[in-house]
């Protein structure tokens, strides 16, 4: 090698290995891109963050699966929310909640729902040999990319944000309930003590510090799985990999982003 | 949360058939939403049987013209109450002036509602009234005299050319008016036809029967408070408006059946997801609201009764024993129309799998005695305006004399 072919490699080494560096930041940053920050993501903070140290709502979008034959209904999930998210303890307000369906030989449905301490959630109530299929399917707002709630309400209370969830700014709201009604999940309730409207938010205050929705982070069975759907190595993006999924009520066009693996035609 | 609702929504648990979602137990848009599209109906009603006057020259009902302006109004100022009572946060309202989200049709309202009372009724009653404010400030004591020449924003020009002016004023704000009052009343219907969530809602035709069933009940209110009013003054009855009224009555009537019927039909022909619901729904909640109120009570029956007062030469003393009837029956029936909707609409789950109950508070702001008051208030803010503004043109004779 001699001196010219020395410096031409010089000019080239450089320049490559820069842009190597940037690449590799950018597919980091990509793969790991603020999903979940559970323990099993590392050097997350740094990819998810803005230079300024930032949560940067742009580079991420979240969504949920949920594997409804790993559901066992213990209601955990429904029991960490309304502790995580000052739901009141009646049961007429729920972020989330699950549904036990029983299909019979008869192709009888039945769907009770599996409320925190309620009796029925550890009664059988069908004679065994009868059941046909029995599972649980737990629910909560779906954060629909093309909202009806947000498209309804009257003074912009309700809001989707850049990373895909739908909020309401409960110092905006003024109670009249109109996405309530709009909502066809009937994902929504009026908080009794604020007298605003009140959803899941996929825990926002606790995604953006990394961290997992409560209902996730305490699911025994892992059937709940949080992502981050702008991610290549989100555990959400390998749920879509291994599974077949759907969404509740694809005819109405609110394209949901929580998305069901092995769901049932009876659940609606 | 008070103690007292939440008894209330455990003892709904119990009405519970089937399953629905944990979160629709509560009934959110009370009997107050029930009010609102009744009273908003009655304006745009009484509105377009104004407007016959002016737009389309119908001589004939000259007598209630100013009656139906004033009833118009009357309710118009009671309309955004139960909307404001009804809010979880009414101190918050304002912001649907301030930072209306455009997609929303709720929204809208504001603006709707603003409009027609600012550029539709109050001007077109202006215009009406200028004439005969500025005579009876002439001629009353001054206490009076102070209120009418307020009234009539002090203006006291009443030569010809300005009361031709005037005439040409109100010809064009009722063309203006007739669209608006379609718009006021359409975009409550489409408030809820558009819910694409709720199947008991979501139809086209929602606006179209929500419009139709404005006209026939404002029709009615008039015709009841004009043969209220000329009893209560002891005149004679106009019988030739009367008569005419109630024919524009009875084809509204059968408009407004034929539209119901072919939504329900339509429905009951397609026979979508949601067909059993909705047919329990009716048969279990609203077998005596929908079925016996709604279609016999404020439907058929005055329907019959207005086929026999027209076939048949009653006197008029029976002709107007029957259109009474009739108006105050299809006054039960609307009102039970506004009801099957709003009420009716939330009595099922959108999980198609269940029903639940609704339990009418009586005290509560949401409750039966606040609904009263609400529908009461109409009547006397008219009664209050017909003392001051008269329901007929002053005479030429008084023209002459100021």
């Amino acid at each position: 090698m001699n001196k010219r072919e020395f410096l031409k490699g010089l000019i080239l080494f450089f320049p490559a290995g820069g842009l190597a560096t940037i690449l590799t930041k950018r597919v980091g940053a990509g793969e790991t891109g603020g999903k979940e920050k559970g323990p099993e993501a590392p050097g997350g903070k740094e990819a998810k963050t803005r230079p300024n140290g930032a949560y940067d709502p742009e580079r991420h979008y979240y969504g949920m699966g949920i594997e409804i034959d790993k559901c066992i209904g213990c209601s955990r999930c429904v029991e960490a929310c309304k502790a995580e998210n000052n739901v009141p303890p009646e049961p007429f307000f729920f972020r989330t909640w699950v549904e036990r369906y029983v299909i019979t030989r008869n192709r009888e449905v039945t769907v009770e729902g599996i409320n925190v301490k309620s009796k029925t959630a550890r009664e059988t109530t069908q004679d065994d040999r009868e059941v046909l299929r029995s599972f649980f399917v737990p629910k909560l707002c779906n954060q629909c990319a093309n909202p009806p709630c947000v498209q309804v309400c009257p003074v912009g209370a309700t809001f989707s944000t850049k990373d895909g969830v739908i909020l309401v700014d409960a110092k905006r709201c003024i109670g009249c309930r109109y996405c309530i009604q709009a909502c066809p999940y009937a994902a929504r309730y009026l908080h009794p003590e604020t007298k605003t409207a009140d959803k899941c938010t996929f825990c926002y205050h606790r995604v953006v510090k990394g961290l997992l929705p409560a209902c996730v982070e305490v699911c025994p069975t892992q059937a709940r799985i949080f992502g981050d759907l702008r991610s290549k190595a989100s555990r959400l993006v390998r749920f879509h990999r291994m599974n077949k999924v759907h969404v509740l009520k694809p005819s109405l066009n609110t394209d949901p982003k929580v998305y069901y693996a092995q769901l049932d035609g009876e659940v609606r | 949360m008070n103690a007292e609702r939440l008894q209330a929504l455990y003892e709904l648990l119990e009405q519970v058939t089937g399953y629905i979602y944990p979160n629709e137990i509560e009934i959110h848009w009370s009997i107050l939403i029930v009010v609102y599209p009744y009273v908003t109906g009655l304006v745009a009603g009484a509105f377009i049987l104004a407007s016959l006057v002016k737009v389309f020259k119908v001589k004939e009902v000259e007598p209630t013209y100013r009656l139906s302006l004033l009833t118009a109004l009357a309710f118009l100022l009671v309309a955004p109450l139960p909307l404001l009572l009804h809010l979880g946060q009414p101190l918050r309202s304002y912001e649907i002036f301030l930072t209306p989200n455009l997609t929303s049709a709720m929204a809208m309202f504001g603006f709707v509602y603003a409009w027609y009372l600012m550029a539709v009724l109050l001007l077109e009653l202006w215009f009406e009234y200028r004439r005969d404010l500025v005579v009876l400030a002439g001629k009353t004591d001054s206490r009076m005299r102070w209120i009418y020449r307020t009234l009539s924003l002090f203006s006291t020009d009443i030569s010809e050319a300005a009361l031709a002016f005037d005439r040409k004023a109100i010809r064009a704000i009722t063309i203006v008016g007739i669209p608006s009052a379609f718009l006021l009343h359409g975009y409550v219907g489409f408030i809820f036809g558009s819910v694409k969530a709720n199947p008991w809602w979501s139809s086209v035709l929602m606006p179209i029967v929500f419009l139709m069933s404005a006209i026939v009940s404002g029709i009615a209110l008039v015709v009841f408070l004009y043969m209220v009013l000329t009893a209560v003054r002891n005149q004679p009855i106009d019988m030739r408006c009367l008569d005419t009224i109630v024919s524009y009555l009875f084809y509204a009537v059968i408009v407004d059946f034929s539209l119901e019927a072919l939504d329900f039909i339509h429905r009951l022909y397609q026979s979508e997801e949601s067909v059993k619901i909705l047919g329990s729904l009716i048969t279990n909640k609203l077998f005596m609201s929908l079925l016996v109120l709604q279609i016999l009570l404020g439907m058929f029956i005055p329907l019959g009764i207005l086929v026999v007062a027209r076939a048949w030469k009653f006197n008029e003393d029976m002709r107007k024993l029957l259109y009474f009837t009739s108006a105050i029956l299809i006054q039960v029936g609307i009102f039970s129309t506004r009801w099957n909707v709003v009420i009716g609409g939330q009595l099922f789950s959108k999980s198609l799998r269940g029903l639940m109950g609704y339990k009418m508070e009586i005290m509560g702001i949401e409750g039966l005695l606040a609904a009263l008051v609400l529908l009461a208030l109409p009547f006397l803010i008219l009664a209050i305006m017909i003392r001051v503004l008269p329901t007929e043109r002053l005479g030429d004779q008084v023209t002459r004399g100021a």
